[in-house]
């Protein structure tokens, strides 16, 4: 089963940390990574550019309309994805959970990915 | 130029044969299994535009031994410079086939062996997968990452992390222990169905390069039913991959929409498949006590003898699920039994054995439960609470066909009210 964990996080929390605890909150990212290549979970994962690069479009008088800025004016911003695929949700729940950017007030979604596949009904 | 397609079906066949010869000799699975992989491919590339040795199974072998006997040397090269250690090189090519070094093991042992090793219980079901199409299935990397939407590395790691998985656990090549063996067969029977299930896909365009895992299923049970024909529960399995393999070109509407049941059009059945489920079943329910593939199978072939959907002994069926949910309690077998129900005895009737699903916390809030729910009330007229019902169903599954499938029958419920 694939899942998409998304990564919320206040944008630029990272610039407030010390020197110790960057490199401590990119080694943990690394070692997820990791341990995620080696048992063959890992299936892909993007991290997004800083927010402030964003643009979105969205309907304005009938027609799209493209506006400078994320879709979205919160505190927490999208910032990236994983995309695990598990033999358990609470494995996917379990690597979310050991995302650093939780203990730093972020948040991970686990979501379900779509399947092409159905049985009859 | 040789038949692609023939090139394939004999590499396929091979494969498990020469990967038990290999391991037997040399030990170390891991290797051996990379060994071969490269003489697949090796062949694969060759065999098409220059024909098929006369010993195709003799020519793998050198090529794997050559393989393994290339790494250990440069590895040995490596340990000791020192001493200089000559290694045979065994010539199997051109010569008898191997096995006759070992007569007392068959091919035959060899392939169920694999089978019982890449079932083995400190795997996961997706490495027990994985392991068994490309050691037994012979099928590449490449080949099963993209029948399962996965980077190639990805599964490449998986595989590799469940062969360690298998040495670490000081797995042996050889039969389990005979205490062992029922349980591993029902392993072995399960990921199979798992393939087949992972393979019956509803969903249109197909990919040309996709693996068709239900065939490659149906393939390898076929093998196994070969090998064990005695077992009535293999014999099950095989029939019931037959049998729901058989609504294939029904199963599917125009625009890629699953299409129920009740509502395929049957003259699209492929009769064949059909036929040779329903001997199977029949032949194997004389002799052998009757277990879940069985009586899934016996089910099957009921739906296949209907020439209509109304014409369905539904009876029957409602006979053969309470004998399989007093064999197998399990509340998806349930969820069967309460269709089968309404339909002897009303809605109603089925809709009051779906009530204790409810606190089951195996079916509680799965979209099945509120599938069947839906379906159900739709059949005693409650069209607002069907309506409900196809609705949680339809944001419940994680499949795109079944949604779109039940989102549709909520819209045309709609339209009624």
């Amino acid at each position: 089963m694939k899942y998409m964990l998304l990564i919320w996080n206040r944008p630029g929390f990272t610039e407030e940390l010390t020197e110790r605890e960057r490199t401590a909150l990119f080694g943990e990212v690394d070692e997820i990574m990791k341990e995620l290549t080696e048992s063959g979970e890992l299936v892909g994962g993007q991290a997004l550019a800083d927010p402030s690069q964003t643009r979105t479009v969205r309907l304005a008088g009938g027609h799209p309309e493209v506006v400078d800025g994320p879709f979205m004016e919160s505190k927490e911003q999208f910032a990236g994805y994983l995309t695990v695929d598990c033999d358990r949700p609470q494995r996917a729940a379990e690597i979310a959970a050991r995302w650093p950017d939780v203990r730093f007030g972020g948040a991970l979604e686990v979501r379900p990915i779509m399947d092409e596949a159905g049985t009859e009904m | 130029m040789t038949d692609d397609r023939a090139v394939e079906d004999l590499l396929r066949t091979l494969a498990p044969q020469v990967l038990g010869l290999l391991v037997r000799r040399h030990g170390q699975f891991d290797r051996c299994e990379d060994a071969v992989q490269e003489a697949l491919l090796a062949a694969a590339t060759q065999w098409p535009g220059q024909g098929v040795p006369d010993n195709p199974r003799a020519w793998l072998l050198t090529v794997a031994t050559r393989r393994l006997t290339d790494e250990w040397r440069s590895e040995r090269a490596r340990r000791d410079r020192e001493v200089a250690v000559a290694l045979r090189e065994p010539a199997y090519a051109g010569v008898a086939p191997a096995a006759d070094a070992e007569p007392t093991v068959t091919d035959a042992d060899d392939t169920l062996t694999l089978l019982f090793l890449c079932c083995h219980p400190a795997l996961a079901p997706s490495a027990q997968v994985a392991l068994t199409l490309r050691a037994v299935g012979g099928l590449n990397t490449a080949q099963i990452a993209r029948a399962h939407l996965v980077p190639e590395a990805t599964m490449s790691q998986r595989i590799r992390r469940a062969k360690q998985r298998i040495e670490a656990a000081g797995a042996r090549f050889g039969m389990p222990a005979p205490g062992e063996r029922e349980e591993r067969l029902r392993t072995v029977l399960r990921v199979l169905y798992l393939i087949f299930n992972e393979g019956y896909t509803a969903s249109s365009g197909p990919d040309l390069h996709r693996v068709e895992l239900t065939g490659e299923a149906i393939r390898l049970a076929r093998v196994l039913h070969g090998l064990l024909p005695g077992d009535g529960e293999v014999a099950g399995l095989l029939a019931l991959m037959l049998l729901t393999d058989a609504h294939r070109a029904a199963r599917v509407g125009p625009d890629g929409e699953l299409v129920p049941l009740a509502e395929q059009d049957r003259t699209r059945w492929d009769r064949t498949d059909i036929a040779a489920g329903i001997a199977l079943i029949t032949e194997a329910l004389t002799w052998s006590p009757p277990g879940p593939y069985q009586l899934q199978a016996a089910i099957a072939a009921v739906h296949a003898e209907a020439p209509t959907a109304a014409a369905t002994d539904w009876p029957q069926i409602a006979a053969l699920y309470r004998l399989l949910a007093r064999i197998a309690p399990n509340p998806m077998v349930t969820l069967n039994q309460a269709v089968a129900v309404a339909m002897v005895d009303g809605p109603r009737a089925g809709l009051a054995l779906l009530a204790p699903l409810d606190t089951d916390e195996r079916t509680a809030g799965h979209h099945r439960l509120a599938a069947v729910r839906a379906h159900l009330l739709e059949l005693a007229g409650e069209i607002g609470a069907a309506r409900d019902a196809y609705l949680a169903a339809a944001r419940g599954t994680t499949s795109l066909p079944e949604q779109r499938y039940l989102e549709l029958r909520a819209a045309r419920l709609a339209a009624q009210r």
